[in-house]
């Protein structure tokens, strides 16, 4: 567009001076918590969950739920952005490291690879470099607001990677698969930005 | 999710802002508009699509909403939106925005919770509210679509509708579905009501539940294609008893919104 275009007659709601500078561009604040997810909600028991780390090439690392919850947990506070435009302030989650996983599986003979491709309970999957998800940027987790994660939130655990739109955070995770090429995920083949950083508004596939 | 997805490009075109002109404003409900858009350039979509509005202030303050495309494919695009009392976005597309008026949107956005007559039935369909609107997208584009078809086209693709409304008066596109199911036996719409029903009504009248899914859906052996669509507390139930009632996860594909009604 040449000029920018104005709405006629639109005023609209302006940031309050706590949420300034904390919503990516197009996003909005919301104080609820919206549901989002492509089919039905998936509920797998702690007693049939498991998780994996699996490299190119075998081994897996694998943790049944007890283990997982003896690893050792943090607590997150974060701001979330959706690319339905809604972000949530200040979010709390506790969870597990993907750098915990990733030291424990290299222990356990996993070789690193350079991508990373979260894989879920219902089939979805989301693609990460994984310098996105290493040094503190992201989390399996497993509790939101102090409470075990509803499954309609993506509970028993879910993938947390906040610096992106919440898409790349997968709801069910049960695996990270490292893979050495870059492979989309399932949102990432209908459309959707590859890397998703709201702040560069990386919705769709083609914006900059 | 066993649908095989488009591979990705990362040199996708960027689906670009476009100025669209308002042509018609029809209320639907005493909550709900439909605009009709002229937007030049428009490279068509496929039921089930919606597009992102972009509202702009003289200050350059922007607030972005999705919104579902309400029209055929085959048709001039038609967005349908309910007004949310303490929205910022919609109550400026129903309240203040006249025929004539311009607003940017971009899209078609959405590959996944789309069906066509090339997809096939049968297409079972569930709308809560404004859930109906994606849906309505899809019984359009079958309407148009099987328009000339003979008769055992129309049964290769039968549809069923349940819709879940408040009360009469909040049914969208009611003439337009009864007009719709009179012509086409191979249609069968179901209301059910919430709060109030319409005097003598003798159908449905409670949420949907797994009881009257299983009354009004195929059998899950003839694997029909599962749309479902509104609030999410809606959504949730439904797509949870579909799934106890033995159909195909893969098949059941659901869009939500607004609260979830629960603290997480």
């Amino acid at each position: 567009m040449t000029e920018p275009f104005v709405s006629r007659a639109f005023r609209g709601r302006r940031q309050t001076v706590p949420t300034a500078g904390r919503l990516p561009p197009g996003q909005y604040e919301t104080r609820d918590f919206p549901v989002l997810s492509a089919g039905p909600t998936p509920r797998t028991s702690v007693a049939a969950w498991d998780f994996t780390v699996g490299g190119p090439a075998v081994p897996l690392a694998r943790w049944t739920w007890d283990e997982f919850q003896a690893l050792p947990h943090e607590t997150v506070t974060t701001d979330i952005h959706c690319v339905t435009k809604w972000s949530k302030l200040d979010t709390v989650w506790e969870g597990i490291s993907i750098d915990t996983l990733l030291a424990e599986a290299a222990a356990r003979g996993v070789e690193s690879a350079p991508y990373v491709l979260a894989v879920c309970d219902g089939g979805y999957t989301t693609n990460l470099p994984l310098a996105d998800v290493t040094r503190g940027k992201a989390w399996v987790a497993v509790s939101y607001n102090g409470a075990p994660l509803a499954p309609e939130h993506g509970g028993p655990a879910r993938l947390l990677v906040p610096h992106l739109y919440f898409w790349k955070s997968a709801k069910w995770v049960r695996q990270l698969r490292l893979m050495e090429r870059d492979k989309p995920g399932f949102w990432e083949s209908f459309g959707y930005h590859n890397y998703g950083d709201p702040w560069r508004e990386q919705r769709y596939s083609g914006d900059p | 999710m066993n649908t095989a997805p488009v591979p990705a490009s990362s040199h996708a075109a960027k689906i670009a802002w476009r100025l669209a002109t308002v042509t018609s404003i029809v209320a639907e409900t005493p909550h709900v508009r439909k605009l009709v858009l002229d937007v030049p350039g428009w490279p068509g979509h496929r039921p089930g699509q919606h597009v992102d509005v972009r509202l702009t202030a003289e200050d350059g303050y922007q607030a972005q909403r999705s919104y579902s495309i309400a029209s055929a494919s085959q048709d001039r695009l038609a967005l349908t939106v309910e007004r949310l009392d303490d929205g910022e976005v919609s109550p400026y597309l129903t309240d203040v925005l006249t025929v004539g008026d311009r607003v940017e949107l971009r899209g078609p956005i959405g590959g996944y919770f789309v069906w066509d007559v090339a997809i096939g039935g049968p297409l079972f369909l569930v709308a809560g509210g404004s859930g109906i609107v994606p849906l309505m997208a899809m019984l359009r584009h079958r309407a148009a679509a099987l328009e000339t078809a003979d008769v055992r086209a129309r049964h290769n693709v039968p549809a069923r509708l349940l819709y879940s409304s408040r009360r009469w008066d909040d049914v969208i596109y009611r003439s337009e579905l009864a007009r719709l199911a009179q012509d086409d036996e191979t249609l069968e719409i179901a209301f059910t009501f919430t709060r109030e029903t319409p005097e003598g009504w003798t159908g449905f009248q409670r949420r949907i539940d797994r009881m009257m899914l299983a009354e009004v859906a195929w059998p899950p052996g003839e694997r029909p294609h599962i749309f479902v669509c509104g609030p999410t507390p809606m959504v949730e139930a439904a797509a949870t008893a579909l799934v106890e009632l033995q159909h195909d996860p893969a098949l059941v594909k659901t869009e939500r919104f607004g609260p979830t009604g629960g603290s997480a």
